[in-house]
């Protein structure tokens, strides 16, 4: 697949440009169709959910806001879509667009932030374990053991009790659960990058145990790092949903995907929308989220064996 | 003396069980070398794959701990040093590694690959800095043009000018060198030999030259040493090591090299070891290389020889003068 990079005609006499290797990898991703429509659907889904109070304010529907008037049915129905509500209404009379938006804010924010927060935890844990080894990977690795061992639901409802549901102990949650995933990863790769010679390099020129670790050994495990991080996002975004549908994570007013999915169990013989619009933007929001992960494993690690791989590729390069 | 290693020892334990390790063993990697190097000398040191010769260096740098021994750089005593008080010596003595692959980042470009001592020691920054990497590159032989570029778009033989030019960066006093041309094609490893006699005389540097290959190390060596199973057997200037090898391992080692003269290699005789190099956990008693000596006699197997003179053997190959 790489031979569509070679084009003798492209070579000038100073066209041979150095290309670092996330170049490459940009290069190769922009030629997967799949993951680059996932990658748009990912960013519009972004811009929508950062636009929503333009929108909301645009068409003049706040997300909290009841329209007892034209929302509802005679028979206290939520109205199907149409020309006001793209999406409907719930059984309160609120425009469901409106409110799977600001959804949108919710379930992105805790996706992306406490898939942060775990990357970091786990990319510091995984090399403070791999690099120095011996007891401290003992207790690390232990310590990883047992959060991944963990039932995550019975945590959850404790920690709810406790604290109350909010914002931040959702993203607490999610975030308590995905570092030792990155940590093992971060780990393993560790383990076979420090015994390379450039390591033994970095140290015989004086280098500190900091300096090789995030100087000499992070950039070498940032593919798995962001493929997994990639690959997170919407397991945090399904996890959310999980926490505010049984009501331990966002409580409403404040819509999220988890908690519209929950108000509209009761609705979806009479209200196919209410149910219907929430369940397919998270779904297709993790579609879009795992579809980029898989481009940009790919784009990454050319060499890696496409058995698994969601298509082969038949065609020749023109 | 810029370099004086003694009675140096490094040893592997070997280890079983899961919960309670307990050793079952020792790889005896290097057993007991001593040597001394004068300031802008090279030492040149051979042995076989498996002798120890790249753990004696390792333990050198610094990058090992020792078993016992010791080493001492300009008179103090550098042996197992905690990591800052081993710093300043750092930049004193420097590595050029084997694998010009393995030991340059895939992932940062070679500017700051050879920016990394400089940074490290915090000598300079900014502006100064690049103008210093890039007349290094030039000095090398490299394009100071090519600094941003990745160590994957340059060939072997470039990759280690951008080991040679990172460990000159600092102006070392010694530098190791950890067979570093044994990975490169033959016309390429003269160019790299070059380079290193070039700037040797250029800035006064005193090399360890580590390589497999007797004829690599007679081209840039004032003097040699030659290792087998964890020890020096036979030390002494190069052209007399070449000529007139006294340990029947030197004369054997000799014999296998190639020789570019048909009638030479013709008239040479190639003396073929029986046998495989004993394992260094288990070394042969007495002198370690008399079970496939041609040589070896009674005394062999149950007195240790001392290197005493130029070769450790009870009975070296007479010099005819």
């Amino acid at each position: 697949m790489t031979l569509t990079e070679i084009r003798p005609g492209a070579v000038t006499s100073q066209g041979i440009a150095g290309r670092g290797p996330w170049q490459l990898a940009w290069r190769r991703i922009r030629t997967d169709r799949v993951a680059m429509v996932s990658g748009l659907v990912v960013i519009l889904l972004c811009a929508l959910a950062l636009a929503a109070p333009l929108i909301a304010a645009w068409n003049g529907h706040g997300p909290d806001d009841q329209f007892r008037d034209t929302g509802i049915t005679a028979q206290g129905l939520p109205v199907p879509p149409n020309g006001e509500f793209w999406f409907g209404t719930d059984r309160l009379g609120r425009d469901l667009f409106i409110r799977v938006l600001y959804g949108a804010r919710v379930s992105l924010l805790v996706g992306v932030v406490a898939t942060g927060l775990a990357a970091l935890v786990g990319v510091v844990v995984g090399l403070l374990a791999g690099y120095y080894g011996g007891v401290v990977d003992t207790v690390l690795s232990r310590l990883m053991d047992v959060v991944l061992s963990f039932p995550y639901l019975i945590f959850a409802i404790a920690v709810v009790s406790i604290a109350g549901p909010s914002l931040s102990a959702t993203i607490g949650v999610i975030a308590f659960y995905s570092w030792a995933a990155i940590a093992r990863v971060v780990r393993g790769q560790t383990l076979s990058v420090k015994e390379r010679e450039y390591v033994d390099a970095a140290r015989s020129m004086g280098a500190g145990d900091f300096r090789i670790m995030f100087v000499d050994i992070l950039p070498n495990l940032l593919a798995p790092v962001i493929v997994l991080t990639t690959l997170l996002v919407p397991a945090a975004i399904v996890f959310e949903s999980t926490l505010s549908y049984l009501g331990l994570g966002i409580v409403p007013p404040t819509p999220s995907w988890g908690n519209l999915l929950s108000e509209a169990q009761g609705f979806y013989r009479v209200a196919y929308w209410y149910l219907g619009f929430p369940a397919a933007t998270l779904l297709v929001t993790t579609l879009a989220f795992n579809l980029v992960g898989d481009g940009i494993r790919d784009a990454l690690d050319p060499r890696m064996e496409r058995l698994f791989s969601r298509r082969r590729r038949t065609r020749k390069g023109a | 003396m810029l370099l004086e290693v003694s009675n140096l020892v490094k040893h592997y334990p070997i280890t079983t069980g899961a919960l309670v390790k307990h050793v079952v063993g020792q790889v005896k990697a290097v057993d007991g070398v001593s040597f001394a190097l004068a300031p802008g000398e090279t030492l040149g040191l051979v042995g076989e794959t498996g002798c120890g010769k790249s753990t004696l260096a390792r333990c050198v740098a610094g990058l090992h701990p020792v078993t016992s021994g010791s080493v001492r750089f300009d008179g103090a005593d550098i042996t197992n040093l905690p990591r800052k008080r081993m710093r300043p010596y750092r930049r004193d003595i420097q590595v050029i590694f084997q694998d010009p692959y393995g030991s340059l980042n895939p992932r940062r470009r070679v500017g700051s690959i050879i920016a990394d001592p400089l940074v490290i020691h915090r000598v300079m920054s900014g502006e100064q800095l690049r103008r210093t990497v890039q007349e290094l590159m030039e000095r090398v032989g490299l394009n100071p043009e090519h600094y941003n570029r990745f160590p994957a778009e340059f060939s072997g033989g470039q990759r280690q000018r951008i080991g040679v030019a990172r460990a000159l960066a600092l102006r070392p006093r010694l530098i190791i060198c950890d067979e570093p041309v044994s990975a490169l094609d033959v016309s390429i490893q003269a160019q790299i030999l070059n380079l290193l006699k070039d700037l040797q005389t250029e800035f006064g540097l005193t090399y360890l030259f580590i390589a497999h290959d007797l004829s690599v190390v007679r081209h840039i060596s004032d003097r040699i040493a030659v290792m087998y199973l964890g020890k020096v057997v036979e030390v002494g200037d190069a052209e007399l090591v070449y000529d007139r090898p006294r340990h029947p391992y030197t004369n054997a080692l000799l014999s296998a090299t190639a020789v570019a003269d048909p009638d030479e290699a013709e008239r040479r005789q190639r003396i073929v070891l029986t046998g495989d190099v004993p394992s260094p956990i288990d070394p042969p008693s007495g002198c370690r290389f008399h079970p496939r000596c041609p040589r070896a006699q009674e005394v062999c197997s149950s007195v240790e020889p001392q290197l005493e003179g130029s070769a450790a053997c009870h009975f070296p190959i007479e010099v005819v003068v």
